[in-house]
């Protein structure tokens, strides 16, 4: 007969595992990515598959000749931080600044701090505020998304409609004059106009923007595949997205005039990306649901604050990087309800 | 809605694959070996000697502290020795070895299958019997029947809780008991009652025992004071203190009894217990074990005498299966694995469960992914993620401040982590680092 194995209890496990939450989030992420090469084409596919690799090579470097340890890249995070940070750059982002990126996101972001479950920060945001701040005209330039795979060459680079009003309400027009009459300008003999576009588009992803931000609706389909999977609870998304909501709100019913609608800042730039897929990164943040709600809630305000008085006309990834560092303090002051704690 | 406890739970694959099958008086095996220690507290003090002739009801060895209890033979036959034996806790502990000769039992002890309703014993009469005839918790404590029916000075008992929740996967013995002893359960249920001086019981059962549920909610209508409340399959609902919260909306705070909230609670097969020794003068010298496991080919449950090799009761299912890996005495989530066959039944051996080798090793753990997902499940409101790390830092003092000793071991914590993390091999290091520092404390 074989030996008995003698280990303490629970002798059995449930079927949840660190592989299946990774995948699954993973998952929750085909929408957007079909999205974006809808709009952006076969750039979208060259980005995200590059950004993958670049993340899960750099990983199997460090762990098999630096650490000497072993080698994990099957997990599914290297391979979501990858997903992550195409995300989050330009379609027609460079290669080389890809590369880079993943190196930020993944050597230094994730495995200097001792690999998965390490990290204070969420590794593709200091990715992708790494290029953001090198990188400035690369990371800023989008090209507008047109029809299905059109060529590189007629691609046309836009702005993004957060970046877009930022910049012509510092010139004192008003919002509902930016957003009925849009701009047009003339360089060379060449007349352009730019109008943000309606609802319905900006719902679709027919804008600007970063690979996986334009489309909040297919955004939103992953995040109801998570919280039905469990992969993620509704505390990070709800207070992030409620507060941006309340915020911006007040301001808007304040003065019209200079601050845009609740619903504008909802559906453009990075806020249900960040929201849904970057904020409820579990690693970086908050474990308990209270906790998480604090989070959430600091991530909208800062968000917020970042968007209509900072320098950038996106404050996502900064908010979301701020928060972060504020988990362990959430964690050590917000404790679960005990048991037996009210009868006392 | 069912009810349910309020904080944290799991809901593990059930298993029960023995739930149909009726308890069968297993037949007792040549020698049977009766350790001392079989109940919570101090170990008891054996009263015969090798050679002595004894018979089946006998009391063979003596609790003499206030936590402890009596051990009666389950067999006649001679001793054959006081000694050493490896026991289910893996250590080498003090029994009484028996070879069995016929099946002769004391004089005074009611064999027939007749249902005695009517009590006649007095509250203290009740209490003495209990206590006499080494009645302790079946629900796995084995807590001593008699230290529980005696509300200490200042306190009050208002409501007995009955748990015939039985959370555990794969377990079916007190389900069985439901079905087949029903109204014996509900005599004990009054006896304890009575012994209690309380007018209401409330005997809580899951959902998943439809059958037991309506069998016990028929027989109670003859009944005074007793209600059957259905409840919720949630694990671990057993505990003492969840049940509690769940039948009674009341909580029991941190290192305080159920007095506290005024509710005492019985396991079902102890009310059965209980109504053999106070209506029919039977001590606890037998018990239902379910005996399963995904690779048994006939699980079952069996009226066993306490002392009986668990290798009996393996035979009796078909045999050891040729790839069984682990062997655990009791449920899957709290029970024990054992490190031999050779190891007898004590009287708090609820199930037998034969693992394959697969589902026996442990998955291999990977790095804490920080889901909170153990704090979420953790009936106690405690973060076991954070009283695991402190323990693996051996920060004994942060363990302790972060409430460890409220654990209770329900291993939902370990169960539910994507990480397969040992958490509660941790806080069980933890607890005992503590309760040592505690000790030492207290002596000062």
């Amino acid at each position: 007969m074989n030996l008995l194995t003698v280990s303490g209890s629970p002798h059995v496990h449930g079927d949840n595992s660190t592989k299946k939450i990774m995948y699954g989030v993973a998952f929750a992420m085909i929408p957007t990515l079909l999205v974006s090469v809808y709009f952006f084409g076969l750039d979208a596919i060259r980005v995200t598959l590059l950004s993958v690799f670049a993340c899960m090579l750099f990983e199997w470097i460090i762990q098999k000749y630096l650490i000497k340890g072993p080698v994990t890249i099957t997990d599914g995070s290297a391979i979501i931080s990858g997903i992550l940070l195409a995300f989050n750059v330009p379609s027609n982002i460079p290669t080389w600044i890809i590369i880079i990126g993943a190196f930020v996101t993944i050597g230094i972001a994730k495995m200097s701090f001792g690999g998965l479950g390490k990290n204070p920060f969420n590794p593709a945001l200091v990715g992708r505020v790494f290029l953001l701040i090198s990188f400035p005209v690369q990371m800023t330039s989008w090209p507008k998304p047109s029809a299905l795979f059109n060529s590189l060459a007629d691609a046309v680079t836009g702005p993004t409609p957060l970046g877009h009003l930022k910049e012509e309400l510092k010139v004192g027009r008003t919002v509902q004059d930016i957003l009925e009459n849009g701009t047009s300008w003339t360089v060379d003999g060449i007349n352009y106009i730019y109008k943000i576009p309606d609802y319905m588009d900006q719902l679709m992803g027919n804008l600007g923007g970063s690979l996986g931000e334009i489309s909040a609706l297919a955004l939103i389909l992953g995040g109801i595949y998570m919280l039905m999977r469990k992969i993620i609870s509704w505390h990070i998304p709800v207070s992030f997205i409620g507060s941006v909501i309340i915020f911006t709100g007040i301001l808007w019913v304040v003065n019209p005039d200079i601050y845009v609608n609740p619903g504008f800042h909802l559906i453009t730039g990075g806020l249900m990306l960040g929201a849904i897929f970057m904020a409820t990164d579990m690693v970086s943040s908050p474990m308990s649901f209270k906790g998480q709600l604090i989070f959430g809630l600091g991530c909208g305000v800062l968000t917020v604050i970042i968007r209509i008085w900072g320098a950038y006309p996106e404050g996502v990834s900064f908010a979301i990087l701020i928060m972060n560092a504020f988990v362990p303090l959430i964690n050590r002051s917000i404790k679960p309800k005990r048991f037996g704690e009210v009868a006392r | 809605m069912l009810k349910t406890f309020k904080i944290g739970g799991v809901h593990p694959e059930e298993n029960k694959f023995s739930a149909d099958q009726p308890a069968e008086v297993l037949d007792f095996s040549k020698q049977v070996i009766i350790p001392l220690s079989q109940s919570l507290g101090a170990p008891s003090k054996a009263i015969v000697e090798k050679g002595d002739l004894i018979k089946v009801g006998q009391l063979i060895a003596k609790g003499e502290s206030f936590i402890s209890s009596n051990i009666h033979s389950s067999v006649s036959g001679k001793v054959l020795k006081v000694d050493q034996v490896l026991d289910q806790s893996g250590y080498r502990r003090p029994a009484i070895f028996i070879n069995v000769d016929g099946d002769e039992w004391i004089e005074g002890i009611d064999r027939s299958s007749e249902i005695k309703k009517e009590i006649t014993l007095t509250k203290e009469e009740i209490v003495k019997k209990v206590h006499e005839l080494g009645i302790v918790g079946l629900g796995g404590a084995t807590f001593p029947s008699h230290v529980k029916l005696m509300v200490p000075e200042g306190k009050k008992a208002e409501v007995l809780i009955i748990n015939g929740v039985e959370c555990e996967p794969y377990l079916t013995a007190d389900h069985r008991l439901m079905l087949e002893n029903g109204e014996e359960v509900l005599i004990g249920t009054s006896i304890l009652m009575k012994g209690l001086g309380v007018n209401r019981a409330i005997i809580g059962i899951e959902n998943n025992k439809t059958d037991a549920i309506a069998n016990l909610a028929k027989l109670a209508l003859n009944f005074d004071g007793i209600e059957i409340e259905t409840l919720k399959v949630q694990y671990p609902q057993g505990g003492e203190k969840q049940l509690i919260d769940t039948v009674i909306n009341r909580q029991v705070p941190s290192g305080k009894l159920p007095i506290e909230v005024g509710a005492v609670v019985n396991n079902v097969g102890t009310a059965f217990a209980v109504y053999e020794a106070v209506q029919k003068n039977k001590p606890l010298i037998e018990r239902t074990v379910t005996v399963t496991g995904k690779g048994v080919s006939k699980p079952g449950n069996y009226k066993v005498r306490i002392g009986t090799s668990i290798n009996t009761l393996i035979e009796k299912v078909g045999g050891l299966p040729e790839n069984t890996g682990k062997i655990v005495s009791g449920g899957p989530m709290m029970g024990k694995a054992l490190n031999s066959i050779d190891v007898p039944v004590v009287k708090g051996t609820s199930g037998v469960l034969l693992f394959e080798e697969e589902e026996a090793r442990r998955i291999e753990p990977t790095n804490c992914i920080r889901c909170g997902k153990c704090i979420t499940v953790c009936p106690m409101g405690l973060e076991p993620v954070l009283i695991a790390q402190y323990a693996e830092s051996e920060m004994w003092e942060e363990v302790e401040a972060e409430r460890a000793m409220d654990c209770i071991e329900c291993g939902s914590c370990q169960y539910t982590c994507p990480a397969a993390r040992p958490l509660l091999d941790y806080i069980r290091l933890g607890k005992f680092k503590v309760g040592q520092i505690i000790r030492i404390r207290s002596k000062k």
